[in-house]
């Protein structure tokens, strides 16, 4: 690939994960304020944007924290809460024919919902290049560490940010891209499947479990579905 | 400024973990001859992944964040993300701010 497609293509990742830069913002505040309630330094909760670079695990760590900190029982948390990184990984994984395997790696060490998503409507609709992918994750994980800071040093001076209706743009531009994954009967089946999953989950379950629960029912039905053309 | 041992070992534990993730279902597709069946389930992945993400705001939120969801989604059908995206964010605000 060339110098300037190589460029072209970076800052079309840049630019399409606009909108989720802009929306993480405010959660990376409130994880900030959130971590250094729960008594860790601004250097701690810095730390573990950059490390774990994972929202939903972090707040629940943050749930889960004591003095001094369990870290067999967080390490584990993390693990259960982000079990849909392996489908996802997995998903994705098919996309990623033009990436070395140190590229590959690091595709996969700065993979998270966003980024992995907007990536996996990409390679639907055309070849996925490393420097487009780098352009989506890397301005997402710079803003992930920069509002984590800012929250951590600022605390509770922020406001809320509800009313800006803020919070939305990640279901808003996740939806979009669902709408674009839709090939039918059998998708409506597997959205049908893990909405009704989620759901029941999110009701049951603190934490970030109704993710997982909603892939796997999806998962599920199309595994059934499949058989059941063969046997028909 | 501190760093705290115990606290970082806390750090580490849930990288290690949470990176172990990230990297198993690669490796596990990298080993295996996919089935078709197989093949079109791990497509499923992607849709099934955001409808679950989704389903709490969409569902079981409030009717401000279940209009501005449906009006997304027909948004999504004939304008490009950032405005469909856009015109989402701004009916939830209104909504809100019209105490829905």
């Amino acid at each position: 690939m060339t110098m300037t497609t190589r460029r072209s293509e970076m800052v079309a990742g840049m630019r399409t994960i606009v909108p989720m830069v802009v929306a993480v913002a405010p959660i990376g505040l409130v994880f900030g304020a959130v971590a250094v309630g729960k008594g860790l330094s601004p250097l701690e909760a810095l730390a573990m944007s950059a490390l774990v670079f994972a929202g939903g695990s972090q707040f629940v760590a943050m749930d889960l924290w004591t003095d001094p900190p369990a870290w067999a029982a967080l390490g584990f948390a993390a693990l259960l809460v982000n079990l849909r990184l392996i489908l996802m990984s997995a998903s994705l994984e098919r996309a990623l024919a033009r990436f070395s395997p140190i590229q590959k790696f690091f595709a996969f060490a700065f993979m998270a919902d966003e980024n992995w998503a907007l990536a996996e409507a990409r390679g639907r609709r055309m070849v996925l290049t490393p420097a487009f992918y780098f352009g989506l994750s890397l301005p997402f994980y710079g803003m992930w560490l920069i509002s984590t800071a800012a929250g951590a040093l600022l605390g509770a001076v922020i406001g809320d940010t509800r009313p800006l209706g803020l919070d939305f743009a990640f279901p808003a531009v996740f939806i979009v891209l669902l709408m674009g994954f839709w090939k039918g009967r059998e998708t409506g089946l597997v959205l049908a499947a893990s909405a009704s999953a989620a759901i029941v989950t999110h009701a049951l379950l603190p934490g970030a479990w109704y993710i997982a629960a909603g892939a796997l029912a999806g998962l599920a039905v199309s595994l059934i579905s499949f058989k059941q053309e063969r046997v028909a | 400024m501190s760093l705290d041992p115990a606290t970082l070992a806390a750090i580490l534990a849930m990288a290690t973990a949470t990176l172990a993730t990230r990297l198993a279902g690669a490796f596990l597709v990298r080993r295996m001859t996919l089935s078709p069946r197989l093949e079109r389930a791990l497509n499923t992945v992607p849709p099934a992944v955001l409808m679950a993400v989704v389903a709490p705001t969409a569902l079981a939120t409030g009717l401000a964040e279940t209009t501005a969801c449906a009006l997304t989604a027909i948004a999504a059908l004939r304008l490009p993300m950032l405005a469909a995206a856009g015109l989402g964010v701004a009916t939830v605000a209104v909504l809100r701010a019209v105490g829905l």
